[in-house]
């Protein structure tokens, strides 16, 4: 039985199962959208590619290791040189960043007093803000010359200058988020390790990096994740020669900035404007496929864990 | 429930295949431990393994330890007791320097621990902490395997030998009476325990790394009459090769598991003395309306 008594203080305009609905439709709404909206860029991109490979080899697309849309004698579109400048640049920027940025959170959540943290750690996250061609001009005039220097090479515009660039853009996802996940380590693990006599590079070493393993993966991979995708500051630093890179120390060109430089100058509709939606995608299934890989590593761990 | 608990020495548990039974052995408790004859002078023979000089200690301005002077026995435990807020935990964790970790702290006297100032500039504490072991109120094993858990204070030792590790995770895991319970399930995560396994997978972590003295900080008022028995046992055993100091919040428990007690209030030692003599004939009156249950 109902207690008739047991009116509500205030009559609501509208009963609170249909709000439950609404608000479960607003939300499922909104789920759908961002759906949608992945879906919509993927399908974009497959579509705008076909055409290109009417006249592109599939095979000589993706092994073809000259890249020289503009010929007038022969066409060649090659992505294997700007596959690999991707991941050298990309690569090198993670060597310096993953050890930097995994140290400097260790130190700002371990070592690093209250006051320190509370002035390093904004500072740190304000270079996330720094547009990136301030980086690249930075990348054209200090780095390069400094690398110059060092290398004796006749100039620092070279996937080096590249990686050091993007490690530093990449520097306060990574350390932000790293000293996010250590913080949030229970502190009873610290003082268990402590009391056993560990000392407390020990302690952030053996106990709380891999407590905070899971995150601090999230924190490398979208660290990758902002490397692989970024333009204007690999454009800017790395010499852009689209041939195969030799090493570190030559120009490469990376496939977002091949994207970036071509795009502007293309004729619509033609095989080399397909061609370069094709590189996008190809982008896209690389990002994809990180996401995913990172992914299955994250679980790998948590099940370990718990 | 507890109260009910409490009026019986000893639980025993036996895991057949229909499942656990639980078996009350009805001895009341005061008779067995009271009622020993000369467990006085038996333990007077102990030697003195700690000894607590002076000793002061404030968290910056606040005074929580007010001149302490007692003596801990060799192979003995002492049960330190209290009203919430009374300093215990704080000056147990002064044993393993654990204070340490808090900024703004200082201390006044000496403990000696077989006659070594803790608190000398020249000792490094990470060498005091492998000496004097703890185990903390809320069981806080590590996010890893239930082995390497135990492995862990052995490999931050520098310890290599990896049968040697194997050797003394069993062993550790035997004393803490841990062993028959996981020795199936050792790469298992050690959050798969239920909480009293968990508390005793602490206390063999704790003892993997042989420390002399074993401090324990209310180990098992997070846990069920049943685990709260088999920690009790345990610490009955353990007496025997390490010297055990323990705060509890469970008077009862001080009781059944101590030889000596201190009674700790407002960070001053009010009594120390047998455990039998502060729970029948204490001689101070606070410590008699404390443990009769008149406040606290």
């Amino acid at each position: 039985m109902i207690n008739r008594n047991l009116q509500p203080l205030k009559k609501p305009w509208i009963n609170s199962s249909t709000k439950d609905k609404i608000i479960h439709g607003f939300f499922f709404f909104n789920g759908l959208i961002s759906v949608f909206v992945l879906v919509g860029i993927f399908a974009l991109l497959v579509y705008t590619s076909i055409p290109a490979f009417k006249e592109i080899n599939l095979t000589s697309f993706l092994t073809g290791t000259n890249w020289n849309p503009t010929s007038y004698v022969k066409e060649e579109y090659g992505i294997v040189p700007m596959l690999v400048s991707t991941f050298m640049v990309t690569i090198g920027a993670l060597c310096i960043a993953i050890p930097l940025g995994i140290g400097t959170a260790a130190y700002l959540s371990d070592v690093a007093g209250n006051r320190t943290r509370e002035i390093a750690k904004p500072v740190v996250e304000i270079l996330a803000g720094i547009p990136s061609v301030v980086i690249g001009f930075l990348g054209i005039i200090l780095v390069g010359p400094f690398l110059a220097k060092i290398f004796g090479t006749s100039n620092g515009l070279n996937a080096l200058n590249g990686s050091v660039l993007l490690a530093v853009m990449a520097l306060p996802t990574i350390i932000s988020i790293s000293e996010d996940a250590l913080n949030s380590v229970p502190k009873n693990y610290d003082q268990a390790s402590l009391a056993l006599g560990a000392s407390k590079w020990q302690t952030v070493y053996k106990v709380k990096i891999p407590a905070a393993l899971s995150g601090i993966i999230a924190a490398c991979m979208l660290g990758m994740g902002r490397a692989i995708g970024e333009t204007m500051t690999v454009l800017m630093a790395t010499g852009c020669a689209p041939a195969m890179p030799e090493s570190f120390l030559g120009p490469v060109r990376t496939l977002t900035s091949s994207i970036a430089i071509e795009l502007g100058e293309v004729a619509y509709n033609t095989t080399h404007y397909y061609a370069l939606f094709a590189l996008g995608l190809v982008l896209f299934i690389i990002t994809f496929f990180i996401n995913m890989v990172s992914d299955i590593i994250l679980h790998r761990f948590e099940k370990v864990n718990r | 429930m507890y109260e009910f608990f409490c009026n019986f020495n000893s639980i025993s548990i036996k895991e057949s295949k229909n499942g656990m039974s639980v078996e009350i052995i009805d001895k009341p408790m005061t008779k067995l431990n009271f009622a020993k004859s000369g467990v006085k002078d038996k333990l007077e023979k102990h030697n003195v393994k700690a000894s607590v000089k002076n000793f002061n200690f404030y968290y910056s301005d606040t005074q929580a330890l007010k001149n302490i002077n007692l003596e801990i026995k060799d192979n003995t435990v002492t049960g330190i007791i209290g009203p919430s807020g009374c300093g215990k935990s704080t000056f147990l964790r002064c044993f393993n320097r654990m204070n340490d970790t808090i900024p703004q702290i200082r201390y006044e006297g000496e403990i000696l621990i077989d006659g070594t100032n803790i608190f000398n500039s020249e000792l490094d504490v990470v060498d005091l902490r492998r000496n004097v072991g703890m185990v903390f109120q809320k069981s806080n094993p590590f996010p890893k395997s239930i082995y390497a858990n135990i492995a862990y204070g052995l490999k931050i030792n520098g310890i290599k030998d990896k049968s040697f590790i194997a050797e003394k995770v069993e062993k550790s895991l035997k004393d803490a009476a841990l062993w028959d319970e996981v020795k199936d399930r050792l790469n298992k995560s050690a959050f798969a325990l239920s909480g009293g396994q968990q508390q005793r997978l602490c206390i063999a972590r704790a003892l993997a790394v042989e420390p002399d003295v074993l401090l324990l900080d209310e180990p098992a008022s997070a846990l069920d009459p049943i685990a709260t028995a088999k920690i009790e046992e345990l610490v009955h055993e353990l007496k025997k090769n390490y010297t055990i100091i323990i705060v509890t919040h469970n008077m009862q428990q001080a009781a059944r598991v101590s030889d000596y007690t201190a009674f700790f209030m407002m960070g001053e030692l009010i009594e120390f003395d047998l455990t039998n003599k502060i729970f029948t004939n204490p001689t101070n009156k606070i410590t008699e309306d404390y443990v009769t249950g008149r406040f606290g």
